[in-house]
This record gives structure tokens, C-alpha cells and sequence, in this order.
């Protein structure tokens, strides 16, 4: 047996919401995606019967309405928790206004992804990159939410599709919003694959239980970073 | 003659229409405007006693399509009353007049009606070059700046005058822009299409001559009587859509059962107009219930979101035929290739550390045992 003892201390990193929060963003973006394919590019595997026995499309489609409500209200949540959960969760872990965050950035880019260096980075919750990354998805979020719902607001009289509705003509017509809205798509589908890669990378790497922090909300990390975060010596001391 | 201009309803008298035929006229435009039963009488007191529009009518840079539309209204009415009879104070095409008396006729309607005439503009205005688009030795922009000064409201017709149409197209070689953005001040109503539908035309005139004021607009400034619904959504064949029930080829099986024409390249999900249900020529049909997919051509850069038998638009500096799709999937590839790379150098380069604890000191201690 292979076994080998570390200073280490658990920490609990991923408040209950946040992960409720992430679980539920990740569904809504996996069944936005797949019906939002379709939406765009339908398979026509129905020939020779008529329209009144189906409703197939149909369906789909409310599936991604229903799945977009869920994930704006979600996205909301999300960015009240920034104002109000633990400190990694903060808003002020995702905007770099320090100088330090850029630093931690490239040294990131040098350590995680070019790999010329073996040091490990002091972060407890996400790196700089990933945050500023997330904050660059936080953005994709707010204009897909923009375009989507200024499309659906043709079509309904609800109240909140129709406070989309300048979007509209602010961006010209529907042609170009749903060019937005689809392209938009696929950053998702990039991000979701560079995402879950990097997820298994740092489980492997930094052996810190990142991949489990998502479900149960514990990462271990070393005791001296710790001490470091806690004396605010560390590197990089977001709030 | 000069103050008393005469009525719509005097004028249509004198040419031979019925009252019969006068109030069939109002209620189909009240019917078209979407207003309530009390709109007919309405419509009806506006022309009978309103003295008639004075309207300038300027062809910049166009085909006179929207003209030709106009003239093909469902109504004879329309024409007749709205355009040849009454309103041509000043209308290139089907003036008589021309050269200096033209001149004359148009410069005499801004004197007489300062504040009341209405400005109707077909064509985009080449901004790039003066020489373009000149009439009478004056660049369409001074032109139309000077006619704009006293108008009362501006009419821009089709999708030329509205949005640039295809000659605001890539490459854009005349610098095309569209009325509402070279003119500020007045109200101006964008009819879109290319052409619009003669009824929706004349229901603007109508609707301006009604009630002494612009219509209700949308954020594009369209008449939301005829622009607040798309195409697809009061499309006849949108059953098949939900459905999910496709035409794929021309030919194909769905073609003649008359499936939703969504994947070739149908642009009635992002175009509004009332095609699906005023129609054209008198209600006969319109492009989808013939079997050929909306072209979009009521939307601002129809030219430039092509092709037209293609769903997603192509994505410029990607060759032809080069969609979203395409380029994201190059991307995902793209993605998965430096991903299956990162980690084989990952492994490579991070195996000793991996696999035996880095020495960071005492503090950590590594024991192999089997």
C-alpha cells in the first residue's frame, strides 16, 4: 500500500449555494446547448405524416425557454451571492483590479499551462486566471441572456421578456442577435471542454480533492498556504 | 383651387368611384391599420373632409420597385387617389413634368405647405460621393436635407430607404446610408421591405391623413400595425415547424406536402412584416405559400446575412459557405487537440512529481509500500 502523510487541513471553499448553483448552471448549459443545436440545425428525420400528430420541435424548444429562465434566474442568484457568500466566492475574486491578480495570472499561464515551472500557486479557491476566465464567461452569461431574451420578447407578453425588447433594434434586427445568440453557443461548448479538463488537471496535479470541492465543498489544502492566507502574507491577498 | 385643395373623397368623386366603392376602401384600410369598428368612420370623416396630403416623393438611389408595388395595391383607391391623383405634387416617376417645371412643382410645395407636407423618399443617399445619385445639379443629400427642413414627417419606403438594402451591401461601394440616419429632427416611419406590401403603404398614408400623426413605431421605427409580428409567426405552415416536419430539397416529398421550410434557408423566424397575412397582389399568396423560403427582405442587411437557401448566415473572413457551426466545430477540434497535447506534456514533464512527492522538506513524507 502506497500511503504518505501530509500537512494538510481541510477547508471549506464551496458554500451549500454555490454548489447548488454550479450543478444547476452546468444542466442548464448542457440542455441549452443540445436544444439550441437542434433549434438551429434540425434534424428532419419526420417525413410523410402531418403536422397535427407531432410536436416534436415544438418541445424542444420549450425545453430551452424553460431551461433559460432557469438559468437566468440562476445567473442572478449567483451574483447576489458574490455580494453576500465567503470570501472565495466573492465578486472580487473575478474582476482583477489588482496588480497582484495579473501577476498571479502569468504565473499561472507559466506554471499551469506552458508548464516551465514546477511551483505551486497559493490559491485556496480559483487562481486569478480561472476567475477572470469565469468572469469572461459571467459576461458571455449576460449576453446570452440579452440576445435570447430579446428574441423571445417578440413572441410573449410576459413582463420579463419584455424589458429585452430594445435589444433588438439595438443590435440592428433579429438576423444579427441570433447570429450572436449562436455563435455565443459555442463559447460555451469550448469553455465546458477546457473546464472539465483542467478540473481532472489540478486533481491530478495539486492533489488538493478539487474535482470532489463541487460536490462536497472541502478542498485539503497545505498547511503553510494556509498560514500564509491567514497572516495575508500569501502572494496575492483578494479582499 | 391654390388654399382649397379638395378632399380624398372630392377627388375620388370627380374620377368616377362610387360611395359604395369610397367605403369599401376605408374599412379594408381600417381592416389592414387593425383598428376598432369605430376606425371605419373615422377613416371615412378624415378623407371626406380633410383636405388632401401635399407630398413630395423623392427616387434616390433605387428600382422604383417600391413605386411599382404601390401602384399595384389591392385597392384601386390607393393608387388612383393616393398617388396619381392627389398626393403627386412632386413624384419622379409618374410626374409629368420634368426638368424645370419639376424643379418648380417641388420647390413651390415646400413654399406653399411649410410644416403640413409630407417628405416620401425611395432610394438610399450615397454619402461617399456627391456626383452618385445628383438630380437638377444637387447631391441627393442636399436635397433631401432641404425638403426635410419644413417637412411635416418623413415616409422612408422599402428597405433601401429604411435600411441601405443591397446597395448599403458589402463592400457598400456608394457609402449607402439610409434616410433616418443622414436626417434628424423629424419623425421619420420606416416601411420596410423590398418592396413593402402596397397595403401596408397606402395604410400608412391613410393611418398619417386619419389621425395627424405618425403611426405607432417599434424600436425600428416601423409601423407596429404591420412590423410587430414575424413572418414565422403568422406563418400558415407553422404547424409544421413545431412539428418538426422539414423540406430539405425543392423537390423532395415534404416540398409538396408543403413542410416548413426552415432548413432552406427560410429568414421568416427573424423578419417582420405582414406578408403571412395581408399578402400580395390583392391576397393571392406571398413567397412561402409559393414554396420558396422568406428572404428577409423587411430586415436591415438581408444582402449581407446570406445565402438566402442557407439557415445560418456565413461568418465573413471564412471563405463561402463558412457558417458559425463550422467554425466552432474547427474550434472544438482545435481545443480537444491542445487538451490531448497538454496532457501528454503534463505527464511527461509532471510524472516525477507526481509519482514521488516533490522535496519540500521534512514536513512531507512519502513511504512506499506494497
Amino acid at each position: 500500500m502506497r500511503n504518505r502523510s501530509v500537512p494538510l487541513r481541510e477547508v471549506h471553499v464551496w458554500e451549500m449555494p454555490v454548489r447548488i448553483y454550479h450543478w444547476i448552471n452546468a444542466l442548464c448549459i448542457i440542455t441549452l446547448c443540445v436544444t439550441g443545436y437542434i433549434i438551429g440545425d434540425p434534424p428532419a428525420f419526420m417525413k410523410g405524416t402531418e403536422a397535427y400528430f407531432n410536436f416534436w420541435f415544438g418541445t424542444v424548444r420549450f425545453i430551452h425557454f424553460i431551461s433559460a429562465f432557469l438559468f437566468f434566474f440562476n445567473f442572478i442568484f449567483r451574483i447576489y451571492w458574490g455580494f453576500t457568500g465567503n470570501e472565495f466566492s466573492r465578486w472580487y475574486n473575478f474582476i482583477p483590479l489588482k496588480r497582484c491578480q495579473w501577476k498571479e495570472m502569468l504565473e499561472v499561464i507559466k506554471v499551469d499551462i506552458l508548464q516551465v515551472t514546477n511551483r505551486k500557486i497559493d490559491s485556496i479557491g480559483h487562481n486569478s486566471l480561472a476567475s477572470f476566465i469565469y468572469f469572461i464567461t459571467f459576461l458571455i452569461f449576460l449576453l446570452q441572456c440579452l440576445t435570447g431574451f430579446g428574441m423571445y420578447a417578440a413572441m410573449s407578453s410576459a413582463f420579463l421578456p419584455k424589458l429585452f425588447a430594445w435589444i433588438v433594434p439595438f443590435l440592428g434586427g433579429d438576423m444579427n442577435v441570433r447570429q450572436i445568440h449562436h455563435v455565443l453557443m459555442w463559447g460555451f461548448i469550448l469553455f465546458a471542454l477546457v473546464h472539465v479538463y483542467l478540473v481532472f488537471y489540478h486533481d491530478y496535479i495539486e492533489r488538493r480533492g478539487v474535482t470532489s470541492s463541487m460536490i462536497g465543498g472541502w478542498k485539503f489544502i497545505e498547511e503553510d498556504v494556509i498560514e500564509r492566507h491567514d497572516n495575508k502574507t500569501e502572494e496575492c491577498p483578494k479582499n | 383651387m391654390e388654399n382649397q385643395r379638395p378632399t380624398f373623397y372630392e377627388e375620388a368623386r370627380k374620377n368616377g368611384v362610387s360611395r359604395r366603392d369610397f367605403l369599401k376602401f376605408c374599412a379594408t384600410m381600417a381592416a389592414f391599420m387593425g383598428l376598432e369598428a369605430s376606425g371605419v368612420s373615422q377613416i371615412v370623416k378624415a378623407l371626406e373632409t380633410k383636405p388632401r396630403l401635399p407630398v413630395i416623393w423623392f427616387h434616390f438611389q433605387e428600382c422604383t420597385c417600391c413605386s411599382e408595388s404601390f401602384i399595384r395595391a389591392s385597392h384601386p383607391l390607393v393608387a388612383d387617389i393616393v398617388l396619381n391623383k392627389i398626393s403627386l405634387d412632386y413624384q419622379e416617376t409618374l410626374m409629368a413634368a420634368s426638368g424645370v417645371q419639376a424643379e418648380e412643382a417641388y420647390q413651390a410645395v415646400m413654399k406653399k405647405y411649410p410644416g403640413e407636407y409630407i417628405v416620401m423618399v425611395e432610394g438610399s443617399i450615397p454619402t461617399k460621393n456627391e456626383a452618385y445619385c445628383c438630380i437638377g445639379g444637387r447631391s441627393a443629400l442636399q436635397i433631401l436635407q432641404e425638403a426635410v427642413k419644413n417637412c411635416k414627417a418623413v415616409v422612408a419606403w422599402g428597405n433601401c430607404a429604411s435600411a441601405g438594402c443591397v446597395q448599403a451591401a458589402s463592400p457598400n461601394p456608394t457609402g449607402a446610408k439610409p434616410v433616418h440616419k443622414v436626417i434628424s429632427g423629424k419623425p421619420v416611419i420606416n416601411v420596410q421591405g423590398c418592396p413593402p406590401i402596397a397595403d401596408v403603404m397606402a395604410g400608412v398614408v391613410v393611418h398619417l391623413l386619419t389621425f395627424d400623426r405618425i403611426p405607432q413605431l417599434d424600436g425600428l421605427s416601423r409601423p407596429k400595425a404591420f412590423y410587430s409580428r414575424r413572418v414565422h409567426d403568422t406563418c400558415y405552415r407553422r404547424a409544421n415547424f413545431d412539428a418538426g416536419l422539414f423540406v430539405e430539397s425543392f423537390d423532395d416529398e415534404g416540398a409538396k406536402r408543403g413542410y416548413c421550410l426552415y432548413k432552406m434557408g427560410c429568414k421568416g423566424p427573424v423578419t417582420y412584416n405582414s406578408c403571412g397575412i395581408i399578402k400580395w397582389n390583392d391576397g393571392v399568396s406571398y413567397p412561402i405559400q409559393s414554396g420558396h423560403p422568406c428572404i428577409g427582405c423587411a430586415e436591415a442587411g438581408f444582402w449581407d446575412n446570406g445565402p438566402f437557401y442557407q439557415h445560418l448566415p456565413e461568418v465573413a473572413g471564412f471563405g463561402i459557405e463558412t457558417t458559425a457551426d463550422k467554425v466552432g466545430l474547427g474550434l472544438g477540434i482545435a481545443t480537444a487537440v491542445g487538451i490531448a497535447g497538454h496532457a501528454i506534456v503534463t505527464n511527461i514533464r509532471k510524472h516525477k512529481e507526481i509519482i514521488n512527492e516533490p522535496e519540500q522538506g521534512s514536513k512531507v513524507e512519502t513511504t512506499k509500500e506494497l
